[in-house]
């Protein structure tokens, strides 16, 4: 019984996450039986297929060629699930994957469970624990197909190596003409951002650095932990930062080791967005602020004044 | 031009979570339900869309007559008319299925849904439903602009944005950006009135789904929270560093 995963790539590249749904996988084929195929599409090098050995994958097949959208992401793991008679198939929590796997489940008919935080309790019946209510809570759910779908939130299995000889073969199957209708006009990439869906290090501001001439300062602490920026929503909503570093219940939902919160008040839509971080540290004029509740570390005290001196404290600890 | 919207009825954003009868259901006791945020993003863009093109708007709900409050809001809103599908929605699957099964034979030129919802976070309805009808989907959109029968819209990528196009119809998973907080429509005395008298017709539900929510559960209670003086910042660092192991 062989557990498909598909393994995203950017121009030749794999990310963190792409090696999350591998070692997902493998823990899935261990819970499940059966052994571990990826499934690459793209130009991607043979140093690079091979490398998801290390994660558990024992077959890589590769669809050489031009990047596809997710319908055609959708069209060739349907391919590739039919030629290796796959029962399971994992994608990681990006919006290609968002976006091919929906449309998997149905040309599979098969039941499809997303944001998806653990390995299953139980594989007969097959039950896996979700994000619901936008991380204010999680619920196990069943999934009764033949074949099943899972999509994971980014950052909550985490990286597990699972070292074993990736075989690399070539997969016949290409997109349909169909598919490639939904025609690619341009990128507008961000450049050289950390991804914050995917950061381990996040610092995060809100109204409580005054305006928005003071955000130097949060990028000079990110920038000395290697964190991405965040913010929140009435920050997001007046202007003073862009909507995608929106945090939240109706934004961007994070998962770091560690979440750094300014002048955040800790509405309970915000914490909703942040309540997978393991570690949060809450810096805030008011004591009362009840982002304190959920938070590991607090510092009462303006932002101003605490964050350059954190930065300081944090350059001298990387020496 | 002619639009279906799907809006579903869910928690307001404020609401805390329980749970009842042994972990097994939302407790809907005093909870607010509202017009889902990322579909309101949806409805509002459907809104300008007719304004500057013609047409008629239409709005589809899985839902029993509970949800009936959210869809009378979004014909205050401006929607011309509304139809409930009967049925309790269970999961993804059946949701699509009930709005294909309706939307197949009745010529819409552009079907708007939320990118998720925000109680069950499926975020699966959308590329269901236009493989279903077999037509092209975009979600998360971010940006929707429709001149003939070409849509140009923007999705977000890992690491940025992709303009794409295509030809009508197709699904639009709607999010902030597609119209911008500041132009959500919010509804006026008149399409309050309006609403009460605009059709909302009632069709049974028939599919079925292949995903059970069994039980749920909230997250583990923090521990207390340690507080460190605002004048001794390394105390901070030198914590995160050795005790939490996260810098």
């Amino acid at each position: 019984m062989s557990v498909l995963v598909f393994a995203e790539n950017w121009d030749g590249n794999f990310k963190k996450s792409t090696f999350e749904s591998v070692a997902y996988a493998a823990g899935l084929a261990q819970a499940a039986g059966g052994s571990v195929t990826a499934v690459v599409i793209g130009n991607v090098s043979a140093d690079n297929l091979s490398s998801l050995g290390t994660y558990g994958a024992t077959k890589v097949v590769h669809y050489d060629g031009a990047d596809v959208n997710h319908q055609g992401v959708a069209s060739i793991v349907a391919q590739a699930v039919q030629a290796a008679g796959a029962k399971y198939v994992v994608f990681n929590g990006t919006w290609k994957s968002k976006g091919a796997a929906p449309r998997l489940a149905i040309k599979l008919n098969a039941a499809i469970a997303t944001e998806v935080v653990e390995l299953p309790s139980s594989t007969a019946p097959f039950t896996v624990k979700k994000k619901t209510f936008s991380g204010k809570a999680f619920a196990h759910v069943e999934l009764s197909s033949d074949v099943k779908i899972i999509v994971l939130s980014t950052n909550s299995y985490g990286v597990k190596e699972n070292a074993v000889t990736a075989a690399v073969e070539k997969g016949s199957g290409s997109a349909t003409e169909k598919d490639n209708s939904l025609q690619h006009v341009e990128y507008q990439k961000t450049s050289g951002k950390i991804n914050l869906t995917e950061a381990e290090l996040v610092v995060s501001a809100g109204r409580g650095m005054k305006g928005p001439e003071n955000w130097g300062m949060v990028e000079q602490l990110a920038e000395a932990l290697g964190a991405a920026t965040a913010c929140s929503k009435p920050v997001a909503d007046i202007g003073w930062r862009p909507h995608h570093e929106h945090v939240g219940q109706t934004g961007i939902a994070v998962a770091p080791n560690l979440y750094i919160a300014i002048g955040i008040s800790g509405a309970i839509q915000h914490l909703a967005g942040i309540s997978s971080s393991k570690k949060i540290v809450v810096i805030n004029t008011d004591p009362e602020a009840p982002f304190f509740k959920a938070a590991d570390y607090g510092i009462v005290g303006d932002a101003l004044q605490v964050v350059p001196k954190l930065t300081e404290a944090i350059k001298k600890l990387k020496g | 031009m002619k639009i279906l919207v799907c809006i579903s009825s869910v928690p307001d954003t404020t609401t805390k979570i329980t749970f009842a009868d042994g972990n097994t259901k939302f407790n809907t006791a005093g909870v607010q339900f509202v017009i889902n945020p990322y579909d309101e993003f949806g409805l509002s863009r459907a809104m300008q869309l007719k304004e500057t093109l013609g047409g008629n708007v239409t709005t589809i709900t899985v839902g029993r007559a509970d949800t009936e409050p959210v869809i009378r809001k979004a014909l205050a809103i401006g929607a011309d008319d509304a139809v409930r599908i009967d049925a309790d929605p269970m999961d993804s699957l059946q949701v699509a299925t009930e709005i294909a099964n309706y939307a197949k034979d009745k010529g819409f030129d552009l079907i708007i849904t939320g990118r998720e919802s925000i109680d069950y976070n499926g975020g699966a309805v959308p590329g269901m439903l236009a493989e279903l009808l077999g037509i092209n989907s975009v979600s998360p959109c971010v940006k929707l602009d429709i001149d003939g029968t070409t849509a140009t819209m923007q999705t977000l990528i890992d690491g940025g944005k992709e303009v794409v196009k295509s030809s009508l119809p197709l699904v639009a998973a709607a999010q902030k950006g597609m119209v911008e907080e500041s132009e959500l429509r919010i509804p006026n005395m008149r399409g309050i009135m309006a609403a009460r008298t605009k059709p909302l017709a009632v069709v049974p539900g028939a599919a079925a789904g292949n995903a059970k929510f069994k039980t749920f559960d909230l997250p583990a209670p923090k521990a207390a929270c340690k507080m460190v003086s605002a004048d001794n910042v390394e105390e901070l660092v030198h914590l995160l560093h050795t005790e939490a192991k996260v810098i």
